[in-house]
């Protein structure tokens, strides 16, 4: 056992850190600061992952096959380390990391040979359809709706929650194919071209003043069959499968400690008449920064554990847990470390685009928003009181 | 960078749990807990022989070579068992800090005979008006023709009625008054003018209390050569609370396990406990600080070779971070068994009893966010 790094993992280091320092560019870096939202707008992440691609580096956790790059366990941490060191831009996940798993896993070789490509290339932008008005928690009570008729698939229905698709080209989504005898039968995995005639999209704005999420209206929207991955009937195995990789992969705690970095800089700056000088602040800034050293520990053992491209299972529901709680706490004494300066409200997006002087100093612009939006951390991707649930079923059995 | 047990590892960890599982029962635990000695020689010969002893100390004087990861699955496993054998005393702390400060004659005198058994050590520090701050120290070391005097007095000696050799931290004066420096006194258990009460301590074993009333010493009682040995303390309590910190994170799963098979069993409204998604939340809540807590006791062994601010700032962290998960996980338990868990006739209360001296032992939670914070900023 060993946290240290050997000579060639240094290497890999460097060769990350070079990577980083000639890909990118200040533009990306700031718009990446300045964005209080999940993911970067999609010019400044699609230009990021444009650039990892390049380089052989568009898909970590594929397999080798489909063009990972079949890095180690430690060779992924450096990775995920650096970019968050780094500020890289946020790329939305929903290609790379959500439904570029179940394509793998499930597709056909036709969908793999066309949609894998596209996803490593940013080429196509993905949104999620699974939330609907009437299912939240109880997603497999959806009603969305797909009626065979030929070769297509007519649905009808509504998505919510949608993150960015008023910028995606394509969604994943879950849609009833016919009534099992539980809910969780005659759900279907299917992805559909959101330029289909029939798909309209509203924007909902969060309390940060962010349009991020969206609801999505399907009306009589024409899709091929050939569109389903996997069995008609299996989507409810297959889209939880992607709710695991949603919550379990990845290394969450290089960019909580980052966004801990942040609010600590503020706290020892004189913006803020030095907040760190009051012994409760220093203590609360110990405290949150040893629960990320607690859930990066956590995350580097199931790593080490994982082969490439496997799945997580229920422990991802505790590294969800932890990652939306401790990322809650960051902001949470971001609030009270920027002190007054919380009052102030910029309602102009993006915050990297401004024309005018903005009412705070720029590197406390986000902290508010980041916290009001953030109390979504602990809502989307199955609350923390549906984890709880899948924590005591699969973990204690109970 | 590798997070992945090696076959010797696996091997000790298998051979621990079996040793424990074996040995360890509700009677004999009871026994120990009313014995005036509070653990079994027997058994010490046996962890002898298991080569458990020697684990940590150095191949040169009879021992293994093992580090806090080895020192930390074996404590696990002996929180699994509640085991109360003086183990930290003797060879985290006292072998630890003979092997960090001794000359080499005096790591021969005494590695060997820790590591087969023979020779016990504790390591009295700790005063009433320090509190938790491992700088102050008011028992004084003065410089005779002969040796040393000793003088003071020390608290919280763990296992100190069992030791055959006590580790004693003095300020040095010299001829021209204190020095500043803290040095280390070995004494025998019985030196004249050392006078011991000894009590049970909270949750299993012994502690005591120890008054020095001008011990005279042979020049040679003092440890190394007389450089400050604060730095040796702070290392040697860091790895102390990175042991204790794994042996917590055994009796919190046992705890746990214990906790889960009971709401299983229990029924109440007709149901089990275990069928109201209250307690089943409950449990997910302990099954996660547990597993926090034994990622933090690890992580805390991986740096006790960095440097010294970075191995400090890793054992500040997992001592606060394991006492709080320890707190929540002992009360909770003792929650969900009702009334029963408040009564000495369940093990539960003396698990829990074992966690809350954990917490308290070397400073809890707010004493380790604070120093966490200085250190941060010292960094």
């Amino acid at each position: 056992m060993d946290l240290t790094f050997n000579a060639e993992e240094r290497a890999f280091q460097s060769e990350v850190r070079s990577f980083i320092a000639k890909n990118l560019t200040d533009e990306m870096k700031r718009a990446t600061a300045l964005t209080p939202s999940v993911f970067s707008d999609p010019d400044i992440g699609m230009a990021w992952q444009r650039a990892l691609h390049a380089n052989g580096w568009g898909a970590p956790g594929w397999p080798i096959e489909h063009g990972g790059p079949a890095w180690t366990p430690a060779q992924r941490w450096i990775f995920e380390t650096e970019c968050a060191r780094a500020g890289v831009p946020n790329v939305n996940v929903m290609g790379v990391k959500m439904v570029g798993p179940v394509i793998i896993g499930f597709g056909s070789p036709e969908q793999k040979n066309f949609y894998l490509p596209r996803i490593l290339s940013g080429e196509d932008y993905w949104c999620q359809g699974y939330s609907e008005p009437g299912s939240g928690s109880d997603l497999s009570s959806l009603k969305t709706r797909a009626v065979r008729d030929g070769d297509d698939y007519i649905i009808n229905g509504t998505k919510i929650w949608t993150t960015h698709a008023h910028h995606a080209n394509r969604m994943f989504a879950l849609v009833r194919t016919s009534d099992g005898e539980r809910q969780q039968d005659g759900i279907s995995f299917i992805l559909i071209d959101m330029k289909t005639p029939g798909i309209t999209t509203r924007p909902i704005l969060t309390i940060g003043g962010d349009h991020e999420v969206n609801q999505v209206f399907f009306d009589d929207v024409r899709v091929p069959v050939a569109n389903r991955v996997g069995d008609e009937g299996k989507g409810w195995t297959y889209g939880k499968y992607l709710l695991e990789f949603e919550r379990g992969s990845g290394i969450a705690s290089a960019k909580l400690r980052e966004g801990l970095k942040a609010i600590s800089d503020l706290a020892e700056s004189d913006l803020t008449g030095r907040a760190i000088d009051s012994p409760d602040i220093a203590s609360r800034i110990s405290e949150v920064e040893i629960d990320i050293d607690a859930l990066e520990m956590t995350e580097l053992r199931v790593l080490s554990a994982l082969q490439t491209g496997q799945n997580p299972g229920a422990v991802s529901s505790i590294l969800k847990l932890r990652n939306s709680e401790i990322r809650q706490a960051v902001t949470r004494l971001g609030v009270d470390v920027i002190g007054h300066d919380a009052l102030a409200v910029e309602p102009m997006r993006p915050l990297y685009k401004l024309n005018h002087e903005p009412p705070t100093p720029e590197e406390m612009l986000t902290v508010v928003p980041e916290y009001l939006n953030g109390r979504a951390y602990t809502i989307f991707g199955g609350t923390s009181e549906i984890q709880r649930d899948i924590i005591a079923k699969m973990m204690l059995g109970i | 960078m590798d997070l992945n047990l090696s076959d010797e590892q696996k091997l000790l960890r298998e051979s621990a749990e079996r040793f424990v599982a074996g040995s360890y029962n509700a009677d004999h635990r009871r026994k120990m807990a009313n014995d005036p000695l509070g653990f079994s020689p027997a058994v010490w010969k046996q962890f002898a022989e298991l080569g458990w002893l020697a684990l940590p100390l150095p191949e040169e004087f009879d021992g293994l070579g093992g580090g806090a990861v080895e020192i930390g699955i074996l404590m696990e496993a002996f929180g699994r068992g509640l085991v109360s054998e003086p183990y930290v005393a003797t060879v985290v702390l006292g072998a630890g800090l003979l092997d960090r400060c001794g000359t080499a004659e005096q790591k021969q005198a005494s590695l060997p005979k820790v590591a087969d058994g023979s020779l016990k050590l504790a390591f009295a520090h700790s005063e009433r008006a320090a509190r938790f701050d491992l700088a102050k120290v008011a028992t004084s070391a003065t410089k005779t023709a002969q040796g040393w005097r000793l003088s003071g007095s020390k608290i919280a000696v763990l296992d100190g009625h069992a030791a055959d050799e006590i580790i004693v931290s003095a300020l040095i004066h010299d001829h021209h008054g204190p020095s500043g420096r803290i040095g280390l006194f070995v004494l025998a258990a019985t030196a004249d003018g050392l006078a011991m009460s000894d009590y049970a301590r909270l949750g299993g074993g012994r502690a005591c209390n120890i008054e020095l009333s001008d011990v005279h010493l042979p020049e040679d009682a003092l440890l190394g050569d007389g450089h400050d040995a604060l730095p040796a303390i702070e290392w040697a309590v860091d790895r102390a609370m990175a042991a204790l910190g794994a042996e917590a994170v055994g009796i919190m799963q046992t705890l746990l396990e214990t906790t889960l098979d009971y709401t299983k069993i229990r029924k109440q409204f007709g149901r089990p406990l275990s069928a109201n998604q209250v307690i089943r939340h409950r449990l997910a809540d302990m099954a996660m600080q547990v597993d926090e807590a034994r990622s933090m006791a690890l992580r805390a062994a991986l740096k006790m070779d960095a440097a010294p601010t970075e191995r400090a700032r890793a054992a500040s962290g997992a001592k606060a971070k394991i006492g709080k998960c320890a707190r929540f996980v002992g009360e909770q338990s003792i929650q969900l068994h009702g009334g029963m868990g408040v009564t000495e006739e369940l093990e539960v209360g003396a698990y829990f009893k074992r966690l809350v001296a954990f917490d308290t032992l070397f400073g809890g939670s707010a004493h380790h966010y604070a120093r966490h914070a200085e250190l941060g900023r010292k960094a």
